[in-house]
């Protein structure tokens, strides 16, 4: 036996890092175990949105949680994870006029949940934000919304919550995992074995691998971001932004960091491979990005591209993460299938799986993650 | 069958011996060059109006340089020639190509990487400043364009090309002001059995040498490099190191050219997925491949300074021994005699290639040394000591995390000026072989792509 606590961990992105950390702070001991490296796969590859405008309205709660965490991620972290508070504002194309419509909508819905949009379209849309190119229609600005370093955030909340006396094992691949008598047994490929009577799953694309464990499969599926950056220019584009369209290849979304880089995201997403621990950008989904990009800002058109990348992300077939205790083990949660939104939420996702596991009961509406949709 | 669609990559000696050998073969190759005219770096060609003889920009080396040129002039009817072009990407058996904004994706059967290579850099605080070059750039300067990288130039670091480039600027009447060798000499005498397979080349090394110091030019072996002392401002204004004995002295210059020896240009390797493994003599990742230059991925070769640095007589030899191998592979009919010929002869070459890597050592200690305040990654902007705080935070240890968290490697370059170096630095400060650091994973775009790319 390797180590014995109150709650295992297993997946070490930013749900279970950040659980861990709000763990602590409930007094419970925690072992978090990651199969590579800290945020490395979807939660250090996505593209850094901090946005609540646009998540489904019943997330917003969540979103609100997490929101409160980012602001007061320095002195939580005792780390800069670049957080920047600087907006957000979503657009649709002349060609869905009816987009519009939706916005204000979601705007009049969003409000009701502490969530404030201003709809902005013509010469108060191009004054405020003169970046836009002729076929952009309308836009929702989020002033409150922002962005942060992926790259950065997981391994910070990891690092604090072990400040706290977490234990975090990376490089430790979990094979098995099992419920015995009231603990689980968590067995490592390297034949390590952890013991615990709360098992927390926060494994992202693998979480499937040990939900089924637990005879209650999930249809996710595996893939990657189709990600960008620029050469460093003059920081003049403060707000992320984004594009609501009903056409995957027209997703693009792009921002700025306070260094200069334009971090570009979004068109068609790619394969990734969870058994080889590697995702690839596909050649044509970056020009097909960077063809969206340029209907969206045209001047983008002027700078280069340095690099690309992606990473392993799940996708439920809802959009909809599994989050919330098993349906058929006691002592048994889980959060992942974050389907490529849940950067934002993450911090949220922690702090509310810490309050189910230590208290029992928490005020978030969980019901639209509960694992037991799929059940057949 | 429809004939196999063979694509080169790079128009240097490699990637023009490799085109011949297709074209003999009956094969017309797709031949892709970043560069506007064939020849790669070593024999560069001069822009259309430049009239200088071959004696003059290639010394030693006219020779091989017209030769190979004259080949390349030859086989243009015969070949699918694609100059200015980048192959920015490389998946599913096709490479990506941008020319401007104009792009393509080429499927292939074989893909011959001859990427050539770059300058390997050490770091010195206050390289940063405007007058400092890579000794592979000043060369480029000269050779192309007619012009010296300043007025007064220190050339420092260590390798043939120190000594090449430097001889070249005085013969062109630019004013050296010293040459500041890394290597002791004790370390040449003890390569001299490995560079005694080459003994033309080893001569024409000598001569270089005698050509300094008929010039008067003040040669130092074992130098520790300081600093170079510059200002934002003004730029370069000299070189502090510490000679041999340990005396510290400055030299007054306004651009410095610094280099040890050169990198192979591997990112396209790494984009085809070809497996690397470490190199302990010249302390690099390198593809691998087998003796005529396979790759572990199926119908990807390596051949030139791209794949190992063994300088540009063997990337003659390499480039057609790996285009025989492709046809071969293809099941076309190749002479095993002359494959033979070829393999004793890159065998030649790599033994010459092991001198010079004893030679002139890359001086691993200099990272370890560096001190907090100097620049790193130039692209970034990151510090030693800025690396280093980040390793003490988060304990980073291995060379993409260390990017991840420190940025150092993630500019425009891809760490292929820093990445060597930060591996030393990280590998010193971790108490680690510099193996365990592993290597920085290539991304595409291999060199910045144009957002307007396939922009109609």
């Amino acid at each position: 036996m390797s180590g014995a606590s109150d709650v295992i961990i297993v997946g070490g992105g930013l749900m279970g890092s950040s659980a861990a950390l709000f763990l602590r702070g409930h007094g419970l001991s925690v072992t978090l175990l990651e199969t590579d490296l800290i945020g490395r796969q979807a939660s250090g590859t996505n593209f850094g949105n901090v946005r609540r405008q646009g998540r489904g309205i019943h997330q917003l709660p969540l979103a609100n949680r997490a929101i409160a965490i980012w602001r007061k991620s320095r002195e939580l972290l005792g780390a800069d994870v670049e957080y920047l508070q600087s907006g957000h504002i979503r657009v649709c194309y002349r060609e869905r006029p009816e987009l519009v419509g939706a916005m204000e909508d979601y705007a009049g819905k969003a409000r009701l949940e502490g969530l404030d949009l201003e709809l902005l379209s013509g010469n108060a849309l191009r004054d405020k934000f003169p970046f836009f190119g002729p076929d952009v229609l309308a836009g929702s600005y989020s002033p409150t919304d922002g962005h942060a370093n992926p790259r950065l955030a997981a391994p910070a909340f990891a690092r604090a919550a072990q400040r706290l006396g977490a234990i975090v094992h990376e490089n430790t691949k979990i094979i098995d995992a099992q419920k015995v008598g009231e603990d689980f047994i968590v067995t490592a490929a390297d034949g390590r074995t952890f013991r615990a009577p709360i098992l927390l799953v926060t494994a992202g694309a693998w979480g499937n691998a040990l939900s089924s464990q637990f005879d209650e499969p999930v249809p996710i599926v595996p893939r990657g971001p189709n990600m960008s950056v620029t050469e460093p220019v003059p920081y003049a584009i403060l707000p992320a932004v984004g594009v609501m369209t009903p056409v995957e290849e027209e997703t693009v979304y792009f921002r700025q960091v306070a260094r200069g880089n334009i971090v570009l995201g979004g068109s068609t997403r790619g394969p990734s491979f969870p058994d080889q621990y590697r995702a690839y950008v596909e050649p044509q989904n970056t020009l097909s990005q960077l063809k969206q990009i340029r209907r969206l800002a045209p001047q983008l058109g002027k700078l280069n591209i340095i690099r690309v990348w992606s990473g392993i992300e799940g996708y439920l077939p809802d959009s909809q993460p599994v989050m919330g205790p098993s349906a058929t083990t006691s002592g048994l949660y889980y959060a992942f299938g974050f389907s490529g939104s849940g950067f934002q939420i993450g911090p949220g996702v922690g702090e509310t799986m810490a309050e189910i596991i230590a208290r029992g009961a928490t005020d978030i509406p969980m019901a639209p993650y509960d694992i037991a949709r799929f059940a057949q | 069958m429809a004939e196999p669609r063979i694509i080169i990559v790079g128009a240097g000696p490699s990637g023009t011996r490799a085109a011949q050998a297709c074209v003999a073969a009956g094969i017309r190759p797709i031949v892709i060059d970043e560069g506007r005219r064939d020849g790669g770096q070593i024999y560069r060609r001069q822009p259309d109006n430049f009239t200088r003889p071959y004696a003059k920009l290639y010394g030693t080396e006219a020779g091989r340089a017209q030769a190979l040129h004259e080949t390349f002039d030859a086989l243009k009817g015969a070949i699918d020639y694609r100059p200015e072009t980048l192959v920015w990407n490389i998946a599913a058996g096709q490479v990506w190509t941008a020319s401007g904004t104009a792009q393509e994706a080429i499927p292939f059967d074989a893909l011959l990487l001859c990427t050539g290579a770059t300058d390997r850099l050490m770091p010195v605080k206050g390289w940063n400043y405007a007058g400092t070059y890579s000794l592979g750039g000043s060369q480029v300067a000269l050779k192309s364009q007619a012009v010296s990288i300043g007025h007064k130039v220190v050339f420092m670091g260590s390798g043939p090309l120190l000594y090449l480039v430097a001889s070249q600027y005085v013969e062109a009447g630019a004013d050296v002001a010293a040459v500041l060798d890394t290597a002791p000499f004790s370390a040449r005498l003890k390569a001299l059995p490995d560079l005694l397979a080459m003994p033309s080349v080893l001569w024409n090394g000598v001569a270089l040498t005698q050509t300094l110091k008929r010039a008067g030019v003040t040669v130092q072996h074992g130098v520790t490099p300081v600093e170079i002392i510059g200002d934002v401002e003004s730029g370069v204004g000299g070189v502090r190191f510490r000679t041999a004995s340990g005396r510290e002295d400055t030299i007054a210059c306004d651009a410095v050219a610094m280099g040890h020896h050169l990198r192979p240009e591997t990112q396209l390797a790494d984009l085809a997925r070809c497996a690397f493994a470490f190199d302990p003599l010249t302390r690099q990742w390198l593809p691998e491949r087998d003796g005529d230059g396979r790759a572990s991925v199926a119908g990807v070769y390596l051949a030139g300074d791209g794949a190992k640095i063994l300088g540009a007589r063997s990337a003659e030899a390499s480039g057609r021994l790996a285009a025989l191998a492709a046809l071969a592979d293809l099941g076309l009919p190749v002479d095993k005699g002359e494959t033979a010929s070829l393999r004793g002869d890159v065998a030649n070459y790599a033994k010459f290639a092991r001198g010079l890597a004893q030679a002139f050592p890359w001086p691993a200690q200099q990272a370890a040394a560096l001190p907090d305040d100097a620049i790193l990654c130039r692209c970034e902007g990151v510090t030693a000591g800025n690396l280093r705080a980040v390793m003490r935070e988060t304990g980073a240890k291995e060379a993409n995390r260390a990017k991840a968290f420190s940025r150092v490697g993630m500019g425009r370059c891809q760490g292929r000026y820093c990445g060597l170096a930060a591996a030393e630095l990280i590998a010193a400060e971790a108490d680690m072989p510099v193996e365990q650091v592993g290597r920085l994973r290539g991304q595409a775009p291999v060199k910045p792509l144009t957002i307007s790319i396939g922009d109609e």
